[in-house]
Formats: C-alpha cells, sequence, structure tokens
C-alpha cells in the first residue's frame, strides 16, 4: 500500500470558494439533464402516456436490472442547436440479465422520435462504443425515422447504423430490437439487422413505405397492420421472433433474450471487495479552481478516486508537470496519466511514452486525467526538441492497444488534448467536468494572437490599424472562443461521451472500465520499453 | 429402572418428553408418521421407527405399531404425551401385558376416568362438588333430561378431550342436532361416541388442579392453573396461579383434587379440572389422567420437572420432599402458538415455517415442536409451540411473554401470535378480568388487530432487496445502488400484504435516501442508516427503527418494533398467457381437412380442439386459442388448405 496523502484543508477559504464555484456549475448542468429528462414535454409526454405508451425513460428502467448502474452517454447531444437537447435519443451502458449492453432508445415525444444530425452522431457513437468495447445492443424503437429537412446531413451517414449492427452480429455480438412503434422506412432494417426482434401488438408498424406510398407506387389500398404490424410479422414475413402482447411484455421478452446469449467478458475480472477510497469524493469539488490559470494537484484528485486512495507513483521526480502512477479503480488495474501544472515539457512528454509503453507491457488499462494547456513554446525548448519528444508521446498513445478513458478536468488546450488521448485519439470513452474548457487555445490567447497577426498584417502592407475595430474584434473573438470551449458546446458535438459530476469520477470510470473489459485487454507488443 | 423410554406422541410434547429423559440418562425412541419424518423431535430422538400414513387412525392411534415398535427397539417404557393414546386404558393394559411400563396412572385410574359420566358419579360419591348431568342413550328422552339440568346445556363427548365433540345448546329444538353431531365427532376423534349432557356454567372461569399420585398412595396437588382463555373450548392462554383464586380457595380446590386423586387410586401425574363460577364456588368437571399441555406454568412457578417425576414415579419411587413441600414462587403464563388464520374465524393454516424464532429474554420458555423449515400440514394439530414467561409478578410475566412474541421471527405460516399479543396487553387480561367468555366479549379480530399499515415494513423490504440485488449482481456490483448520472424514473417495486398492494418507489443518491411508498414519504425526514439483505435501519422524523428482512420465495417477511409483515413481491412481468393470440385460427401447414369438430356459433373453451387436419400422413389438431364463441368456420371435411389459411375465428367478446 502506497496511500495518497490529502492536504485539501477542507476548512479553507480556497475550498468553500471552489465548491462553491463548482455548486454553481454544476446547478448549471442539472438545469440541462433536467431539460433531457422532460424530453419533448409534459404534453406530448401525456398524450403518449394516453395512447397507453411508456416514456422511454421507463422502458429503460424496466429493462435494467434492479437497482443496477446506468451510465447515460451524449446527454446533452444538440445542446444549444435548433434541435431538442438530448438529440431525440437515450443511450447508455447498464446491466440486463448481468449482462452489459449498450442500450439505444428513441425518445418519441420528441418529434416523434425522428432522427436529426446530432441524433444520428449520439446513436453511431453508442454502437461504436458498443463495438470496440463488445457491448450486446438492444434497440428501443419508436421513431418517425429521419428528421426530413435535415436529410441532406443524415441519408449518406446513417446507412453507417446498419452496417454497425450487422457489423456487431458478425463480431459476435448479440444485438436486440424492442419495437415499441413506429419504424419504418429506413427504420424499418433497424429490426431487420438485429439478431433478435420483438414487435409489440398493434404498436409496432415496421414497413419499408407506409399505405400512402404504397397507394402511390403501385395504387395497392392497404393499411399499417397488414403491411407491417407485429402479428403479420410475427406469422408472415417472420421479421419478427417474439411476439409481444404489450410493451412491458417487450421488454420481459427483451432480457430473456439477454438472460439466454450465454455472455461472457472476454476481460479479466476485477479484483474482489475493492477498498473506496480513504478521502471524501465530495471534496473534489473544493480541488478545482474555477479560474483555469489556477493548477491543482491530481493527487487530491487521485485520492478521491482510486481504490483505498493507494497510489504508486512512476517517476515522481522526473517531469513533474505530469503525474504517473499505478491504481486500481474497483478492482481494476490502471495506470493514469494526470496533468499537474498545464504544461508538458519534452520530460513530461519521454515520461509520459515511457509510462504508456509500460502499461501496454502489462495490459494495463490507462486513465488520463486532463489539465492541460499544451506542450510548451519558446525557443529553448524547440530547439530541445519538443516536436520530437511531444511526437513520442502523441505515437505512444496512438499507438497504444490498452483501453484509454480520458476525463477532462479542466483546461484541454492545444496538442496536449491530443498527447493527453482525446477525442481524436479514440479512447475507449472520454468524459468531461462542467468547468471544462476544450479549445486550439485558450480565448484570451487566440483572440490576442488573431490580433498581432492582424497589426503585423496592417504594418507590412502599410495599412493604418484599427485599434478601436481591433479591440471590438477581439473581444468578439474572445467572447465566441470561450462559449465554444465551453464544456456543453464542445459535449454537444459528441466530442465527449458526457459531461459528469466531479463526484461522481469514479463511479463513471469504474463503469467505464467494466465496460472496456467486455473486450479483450491486450497492450501493443513488438518493440521492448523504449528508454527515451 | 427405565432405561429406554419410547414416546408415543409427536412436536412439542415428544420433543419435552425427550429432553427430560435424555437428562435422566434414558434413551429415547420416537414414532413417527409419515409427515413427521423431518420433524425435531425425531431427530431428538435416539432411535425412530416409522408408523406409515399420515392420519392419526393410522399411524400415532395405532397401539399395536407403538407396541411393536417398542419391542423392535428394546425399548421397556412408553410415555404417551397427551392427547392421543395418552388416556386410553386398553393401551396402557397392552403396555402392561407386553412388559412395558406405561408412564401414567393404572388402566383402571384411566378407565374410570375415562367415562366422564362414570367419573362425576365417583366424584359425587366422594364428596367432590360437581355439576347437574346425565348420560345420553339411544333412548334417552333429551327434552326432559334437559328440562332438568335447564338450559344451557353442553353436550359433551364421554371419552376425550381438548374440546372436541363439545357443543352448547340454547333451546331444546337445537338438541338433538347437538347430540348427533357431538356422537359423530366423539366417534370419529376418540372411538367411541358417548356423549353426556350437563349443566353449562355461562362464562366460569376454568381452574384446574395438578395432582402427584405415587405407588404408595400418597396423592399430592401442586396448586391450581387458570385456562379460562378459549376459543371453541381450545384453551389459548393458560397460568399459574390463577388470579381470581386466594388463599382459602387454594386450599380447598387442592384439598378436592386430592381427595378425587385418591378416590381413584392415582399414580403420576394428573389434573383435576372444576369450572369456578364468579360467586367463588367450584365444580367437579373432569379428571385428565396425563400430562396436560399446559404443564410448564406449574414447573415454573413450582420448579419441579413433571416428566422427571412422572418417570420416577413410574420407576416406583415415592414423592419427593420438595413435592411434598412444593410452594408457588412468582407467576407464570403460557400461550399456545397456533398456525390459525384469526379473522378468519381460527381457520388452521398450514404452509413451509420457513424461520421460527422467538427471542430469548428471561424467564421466557419456548416448548416447540418445530424448527426453521418445518412443514405444517393438515394432519395434525396446528399447535406450533407453547411460550411460556415466568416473572416475579403476573404483569411482569405478561409484559415480557408478550414482548418475546411480538419480536419472533414467524415466517411462512399465518399464527394468532398478534391475538396472544393483543390478549396479553389488554386491560381486562391484566386486571385478571378473565373466564370462558372473554374471547366471546373481546373480539379476537380487534384484539388481533396490529397498529401500523405495513408501509414502513414495505419500505424496509424493499430497501433490503435493493441491497441483495446489489450483492448478488454479476456485473457492476462494487457501484452505487442503483446509480444514475442523468435524473429519470426512480426504482420501483410493488408487495401484496393480504388484500393490500404497496408500491415502494425510491432514489439513494448523492443527497440520501428518497422514498416513497404508495406516493407518501414515510415521514417529514427519513435516513437510511443501513441496508443490507436482511437487516435494514431507519430513521424516520428522528426516530431509529431495525428491521429485520427475511426473504423467502418472493416473500419478505419484516419484522420491526413498530410490526411485522408478511410481503410478496409483485414481479415486475406479469406472465403473458397462453392466450396471447387470440383470434383467428391458421392452418399451420398445407394438408387436407379430417374432420371439423365444432359448429358455428359454438361456445368453445381454449384448447379445444376445433379442425383436425392431415398432411405428410401426420394429422394435426387446430385448437381453439381462447375461450370464446366460434365466430366463423371456413373450411369444411375434405377441404384441402395452405400454410397460413384462417380456418376458423374465435370471437373472445361474444361469450361475455
Amino acid at each position: 500500500m502506497t496511500p495518497l496523502r490529502s492536504n485539501l484543508d477542507t476548512a479553507s477559504e480556497t475550498y468553500a470558494s471552489n465548491r462553491g464555484a463548482q455548486l454553481q456549475l454544476l446547478a448549471r448542468l442539472d438545469e440541462q439533464l433536467e431539460l433531457v429528462v422532460a424530453g419533448g414535454g409534459e404534453r406530448y409526454l401525456q398524450r403518449h402516456r394516453d395512447r397507453g405508451k411508456l416514456p422511454v425513460r421507463e422502458r429503460v428502467e424496466l429493462l435494467l436490472d434492479p437497482d443496477s448502474p446506468f451510465l447515460e452517454l451524449s446527454a446533452l447531444a444538440a445542446w444549444g442547436t435548433e434541435f431538442t437537447v438530448g438529440a431525440t435519443v437515450l443511450t447508455g451502458i447498464g446491466a440486463v440479465e448481468g449482462v452489459e449492453c449498450m442500450i439505444i432508445g428513441h425518445d418519441p415525444t420528441v418529434r416523434g422520435g425522428a432522427m436529426n444530425p446530432y441524433s444520428l452522431r449520439k446513436t453511431l457513437r453508442a454502437l461504436e462504443i458498443a463495438r470496440v468495447n463488445r457491448l450486446p445492443v438492444v434497440n428501443l424503437v419508436e421513431s418517425g425515422g429521419a428528421d426530413l429537412p435535415t436529410q441532406a446531413d443524415l441519408f449518406v451517414p446513417a446507412g453507417r447504423i446498419f452496417r454497425e449492427l450487422t457489423a456487431l452480429s458478425a463480431a459476435g455480438v448479440p444485438t436486440v430490437a424492442l419495437v415499441f412503434g413506429n419504424s419504418t422506412a429506413g427504420g424499418a432494417y433497424v429490426p431487420g439487422m438485429c439478431d433478435h426482434a420483438v414487435l409489440v401488438d398493434r404498436r409496432a408498424k415496421v414497413f419499408l413505405g407506409g399505405p400512402p406510398l404504397v397507394k402511390m407506387a403501385t395504387g395497392e389500398e392497404s393499411d399499417d397492420e397488414s403491411l407491417g404490424g407485429a402479428e403479420m410479422h410475427s406469422r408472415v414475413s417472420g421479421l419478427s421472433d417474439y411476439f409481444a402482447v404489450d410493451e412491458h411484455d417487450a421488454i420481459r421478452l427483451g432480457r430473456r433474450i439477454l438472460a439466454r446469449i450465454n455472455w461472457r467478458k472476454l476481460g479479466p475480472r476485477p479484483a474482489p471487495h475493492p477498498e473506496p477510497p480513504r478521502y471524501d469524493p465530495e471534496e473534489i469539488l473544493g480541488i478545482v479552481p474555477p479560474d483555469a490559470k489556477v493548477p491543482f494537484d491530481p493527487r487530491e484528485v487521485l485520492a478521491r478516486i482510486v481504490d483505498g486512495s493507494d497510489f504508486d507513483e512512476y517517476k515522481p521526480l522526473y517531469g513533474t508537470a505530469l503525474v504517473t502512477g499505478w491504481a486500481s479503480i474497483h478492482g481494476y488495474p490502471v495506470g493514469v496519466l494526470a496533468n499537474h501544472r498545464g504544461v508538458l515539457f519534452g520530460e513530461e512528454a519521454k515520461k509520459a511514452g515511457e509510462f504508456i509503453l509500460l502499461a501496454d507491457q502489462t495490459d494495463t488499462p490507462l486513465v488520463f486525467l486532463q489539465n492541460t494547456t499544451g506542450y510548451m513554446v519558446g525557443a529553448s525548448y524547440e530547439q530541445g526538441g519538443i516536436i520530437k519528444d511531444g511526437a513520442k508521446m502523441i505515437n505512444a498513445v496512438t499507438n497504444s492497444t490498452v483501453p484509454h478513458l480520458t476525463v477532462i478536468m479542466a483546461s484541454s488546450f492545444g496538442a496536449g488534448n491530443y498527447g493527453m488521448s482525446g477525442r481524436a485519439f479514440d479512447p475507449r470513452l472520454i468524459f468531461a467536468w462542467p468547468g471544462a474548457k476544450l479549445a486550439v487555445m485558450g480565448a484570451a490567447q487566440l483572440a490576442g494572437v488573431l490580433s498581432i497577426v492582424g497589426r503585423a498584417s496592417a504594418e507590412s502592407q502599410g495599412k493604418p490599424f484599427d485599434e478601436e475595430a481591433d479591440r471590438k474584434r477581439t473581444a468578439a473573438i474572445e467572447a465566441q472562443i470561450e462559449a465554444e470551449s465551453h464544456s456543453f458546446f464542445v459535449t454537444a458535438r459528441l466530442y465527449d461521451d458526457g459531461v459528469v459530476d466531479p463526484r461522481d469520477t469514479r463511479t463513471v470510470l469504474g463503469m467505464s472500465l467494466s465496460a472496456v473489459h467486455s473486450n479483450r485487454v491486450e497492450g501493443r507488443r513488438g518493440f521492448g520499453v523504449f528508454r527515451m | 429402572m427405565i432405561r429406554k423410554l419410547l414416546v408415543a406422541n409427536r412436536g412439542e410434547i415428544a420433543a419435552r418428553v425427550m429432553r427430560t429423559a435424555h437428562a435422566m440418562g434414558i434413551a429415547t425412541v420416537a414414532v413417527h408418521a409419515d409427515p413427521d419424518a423431518d420433524a425435531p423431535f425425531v431427530r431428538l430422538a435416539d432411535e425412530a421407527v416409522r408408523l406409515p400414513g399420515a392420519a392419526p387412525a393410522d399411524t400415532y392411534l395405532r397401539g399395536d405399531l407403538i407396541i411393536a415398535a417398542a419391542r423392535d427397539t428394546g425399548a421397556d417404557a412408553v410415555h404417551p404425551g397427551y392427547g392421543f393414546l395418552s388416556e386410553n386404558a386398553d393401551f396402557a393394559r397392552d403396555c402392561a401385558a407386553t412388559g412395558l411400563t406405561f408412564v401414567g396412572p393404572s388402566p383402571e385410574a384411566i378407565a374410570a376416568m375415562g367415562s366422564k359420566l362414570e367419573a362425576k358419579a365417583l366424584m359425587e360419591r366422594a364428596g367432590v362438588p360437581v355439576l347437574a348431568g346425565a348420560a345420553v342413550t339411544e333412548d334417552t328422552d333429551l327434552a326432559a333430561v334437559a328440562e332438568r339440568i335447564g338450559f344451557p346445556v353442553l353436550v359433551k363427548a364421554a371419552f376425550g378431550g381438548g374440546g372436541r365433540g363439545m357443543r352448547v345448546v340454547h333451546r331444546a329444538a337445537e338438541l338433538a342436532d347437538a347430540v348427533a353431531g357431538a356422537r359423530r365427532e366423539a366417534a370419529s376423534a376418540f372411538g367411541d361416541g358417548t356423549v353426556f349432557l350437563e349443566r353449562y356454567v355461562v362464562d366460569p372461569r376454568h381452574v384446574e388442579v395438578q395432582i402427584l399420585g405415587d405407588t404408595s398412595g400418597e396423592v399430592v396437588h401442586l396448586f391450581e392453573r387458570e385456562c379460562s382463555i378459549q376459543r371453541r373450548h381450545q384453551k389459548v392462554v393458560e397460568e399459574a396461579p390463577s388470579p381470581a383464586v386466594g388463599d382459602a380457595l387454594r386450599t380447598e380446590l387442592g384439598a378436592a383434587a386430592v381427595t378425587a386423586g385418591k378416590a381413584i387410586g392415582y399414580v403420576g401425574a394428573g389434573t383435576v379440572e372444576f369450572v369456578l363460577d364468579r360467586a367463588g364456588r367450584f365444580a367437579f368437571l373432569e379428571v385428565n389422567t396425563r400430562l396436560q399441555v399446559e404443564h410448564p406454568v406449574t414447573e415454573l412457578v413450582t420448579g419441579l420437572d413433571l416428566v422427571q417425576l412422572q418417570l420416577r414415579v413410574a420407576e416406583g419411587e415415592p414423592l419427593p420432599p420438595e413435592v411434598i413441600g412444593a410452594s408457588i414462587t412468582g407467576h407464570a403464563i403460557e400461550v399456545r402458538l397456533y398456525a390459525e388464520d384469526v379473522p378468519a374465524g381460527f381457520l388452521p393454516a398450514t404452509g413451509v415455517l420457513h424461520r421460527f424464532r422467538i427471542p430469548e429474554l428471561p424467564g421466557i420458555r419456548v416448548d416447540s415442536g418445530v424448527t426453521d423449515g418445518s412443514v405444517v400440514g393438515p394432519h395434525y394439530d396446528p399447535m406450533l409451540a407453547k411460550v411460556i414467561g415466568h416473572a416475579r409478578t403476573r404483569h411482569e410475566a405478561a409484559r415480557t411473554l408478550a414482548r418475546a412474541l411480538q419480536h419472533a421471527e414467524l415466517h411462512g405460516v399465518t399464527t394468532n401470535r398478534d391475538l396472544l399479543v393483543g390478549i396479553l396487553r389488554e386491560d381486562d387480561f391484566l386486571a385478571g378480568r378473565t373466564d370462558t367468555g372473554y374471547l366471546t366479549r373481546h373480539d379476537p379480530a380487534a384484539l388481533g388487530a396490529v397498529e401500523g399499515d405495513g408501509v414502513r415494513q414495505a419500505a424496509a423490504a424493499a430497501l433490503a432487496r435493493q441491497a441483495r440485488n446489489r450483492r448478488t449482481a454479476r456485473v457492476l456490483a462494487g457501484m452505487p445502488s442503483g446509480w444514475r448520472n442523468v435524473g429519470g424514473p426512480p426504482q420501483r417495486v410493488a408487495y401484496t400484504r393480504g388484500e393490500q398492494t404497496h408500491e415502494v418507489t425510491y432514489a439513494l443518491g448523492r443527497a440520501g435516501l428518497h422514498l416513497e411508498v404508495d406516493a407518501a414519504p414515510l415521514g417529514g425526514s427519513v435516513r437510511l442508516l443501513s441496508a443490507a439483505p436482511d437487516a435494514v435501519e431507519l430513521e424516520i422524523d428522528g426516530v431509529r427503527r431495525g428491521y429485520a428482512v427475511h426473504t423467502v420465495a418472493g416473500v419478505s417477511y419484516v419484522d420491526g418494533a413498530d410490526g411485522s409483515a408478511a410481503l410478496t413481491e409483485v414481479p415486475r412481468f406479469a406472465e403473458p398467457d397462453a392466450a396471447a393470440l387470440a383470434g383467428s385460427l391458421l392452418a399451420p401447414m398445407p394438408g387436407a381437412v379430417v374432420r371439423v369438430l365444432a359448429e358455428s356459433g359454438e361456445t368453445v373453451a381454449a384448447g379445444q380442439a376445433l379442425v383436425v387436419l392431415e398432411a405428410m400422413k401426420m394429422e394435426h389438431t387446430v385448437a381453439a386459442p381462447v375461450d370464446g364463441v366460434v365466430a366463423e368456420l371456413r373450411v369444411g371435411p375434405g377441404e384441402q388448405v395452405v400454410t397460413g389459411q384462417v380456418l376458423a375465428v374465435v370471437d373472445t367478446t361474444a361469450g361475455r
């Protein structure tokens, strides 16, 4: 045991003000999450219930094992866009009959569950997570299909949904469709491509073309039931494997299907009875300062995340702006890379590279805790080969094959985002805290750079430089970049898998680690560990 | 000297006799009917012999088989317990004839007291006060006899006990039926249908005196017991001493009992029963020539072991000095814990007793015939156990006994526990105002009504289930219970408790427990202090209570300081019935119609064959999927059909 010792003074003013600022951020997050839960709003929800239907969240609750946890993903998708926050679809990882599944459920109270470009990205991300981690997929289908005005952004990439579903099947990962309502046109391929389909009597409508389209195309008179009802598909077409008398029955059948897939996770099991951290995760809120310029010691965070607050630090005296070390979370061994003082120097980059190679050598998953302003700039660093050192780190991150999990705690700027396994480096799951900021550089720096470039350009062309216009432009750019760096803006675009409460980090990482262990956990082999 | 004792009985009394025998160094033999094969008394015995069958007449009443069992095991004595063969003079004689020591009085004494009529006459002659009465034969003029005795009249089996075969008759018109009924019952229960009539004292106290005689002719009494609280003539609560008996009356009763005992040369333990009216006058009722069910109260107040004394007397020893000079210390109350449904009219209850635990409290004695997992069947007396409290005073004994019962874990079988607790805490009982009309004046259902509505118990059941679900989870077991990173509906579980349904919704989050039962919170502030699969601690509005939760086969038995409840979990998903696909009957394959077995308009039941098809040399029956009326028959014999062709339509609505 090498327990971390916390130096956090919970009675200090800094602690109180940090905590206050975090609670404000969390209140704003909660507001948005309430909107997500509200879906299409009270009126549409009531209409849905009046039809004898369950809201998507109740469908999910019935599907999940009682009292089991559920890690919802991309909850704030489409935040700040013309579309309803949440993007008309719910995705997340939960246990069904003891099998961790990716659950994808349409919210029919939002525009009939119609799919917009954000819904598509959210669905595709969920399917990607299912594929790379080998999570069986349960689709809770009730969608009016494509949001037609946005078809130009949808039609071409949407085909990937069917491709992902059938690729999962081929990879030995079962897929299930529980059809509660409309699943027409392209949507009809969801039950079509899944290994198991359950259709609800008199509710499910699964056809390529509905009665009006059929009438237009061939002049044939038809009705919903004969074209795509559950009874027809159960008796005649055989598209439906199980006929469900109602929604509850469909969910019951879905659970029975999962109970019978004989599922075995391929990764090693966690150590039993992990110790909780010695320090209260609640205190994380008092660690993180609201001002991104103020660094904080990630060991304080680790002391509230890892099992028993037990952390064996690697190279503690070298490249000290990056903390690396070994720990376990909910019984899963992990290697941790956590930024300490924002900047990554050559030493930090080389230390990270070696550490990642060590993790790959021992098949140990990696957890990246980001708070980085990027790689150091300046003449002596450039001359010292910072690009080469950064490249080593990025090379190691890229080619490491152990699962990566990333949490953006605060800043995530520049190539630091890449080196610390940002979205583009395909971490298995990536989450952000509400105060996280993500951009090519800080808003003020970016606006300042543009201002300097503009001034230089004016000078070289011999034009007068309008100071007033520059001030306005700089302020506008700074505001724009600040807004675009906001964690909600970033998560809305699916650049992470969700904004999470910092106090939940241990649970989020624990569930993520359990999910990634559905697949094999194997590091890259070939070379030895380079001593850089 | 007795070396090996066969106990010709079952249940708690068999076990109780064996315990004393073992303490005295005597080996024991059990006999058991088939349903009792796994009973605790069988396990307790050194050896056991099976009596094939279940009915008492085939098993515990088969003296011949029991004597054979004694011979086969080398037993040299038989203890008959109570009931069954305990007051059967022939059995006692047969034992003696085969050289077995019968632990009880002489066959003559049993016979003399076995006929209640003869017993009464004998006692009357000996100077013991008796009630007016008369024997009934085939030619008795019932009306005349009843007129002489005066109504109300009690019709009683001449041979028997335990209230069976007894009837109270208030009007002459009911007499004939009552006599006939009592005869039938007596004949089936005791093998002798003789009955007699007796003056019925309305609401007397039932007071009995324990006597003990030895082979030298010495007979002493061990004071009285009061057993007034009865339902259907079955004793429910018994105590010693009687709150209605003072020193003078005690001396009188004791003297009358000893007179009665001496009149029949009584040897061993016996009981002389009296009725005691409000004026303090008493009259002889009968002598029970056996150990009584309620003997423990006498044991506790005298400090004597009556079974040990029975065995010593049977071995020919004289009564020891501690018996001759016995005195009463404190007060003892016994309750009979029955498997029965009190509100339903004391209907015997059956089932698996998943758990039987009575808390160990000072002065509490439990004589039980059951253990965790015992099956309570319909074959025998539904008494599970006797729970006896002994304390300095009557009030203390009642108080401790009530607590022991209230905190008992009695899971799986309905019991009269709540009634017993209700009696022990009721004012009239505590004031000593007890007589045989007690449970007529006090409605048993109301006495046994438990405060509280099972709501907190339902909450505890749900929280224990939650802990169990987490503990048994195959994946993600270490995560917080029901954790969500985005809000949503709470966890939900429903239970039924009798006719009631409780829906529990809850969420365990950073802010603690948020829980509602039937859409209402348990209190202004509710904290979950701990939750395990078998125990939950809740703090409601500042009051902390623990609940023990025991879950077997979907039923959670919750015991708390504020009451117990058996809660049956409502499955999350109803099992769909087979009639899921109503309506049309389709041909399952191509073939020819061989027979049509129904007509259009005919009412048919689910599963009824309607059409028989032949295909590939095999006959296939197409049956009605639901109850209904044949609305259409679209095919006739000889017709060729294709797969999916509609053969008939059954209308489910027309029939209703």
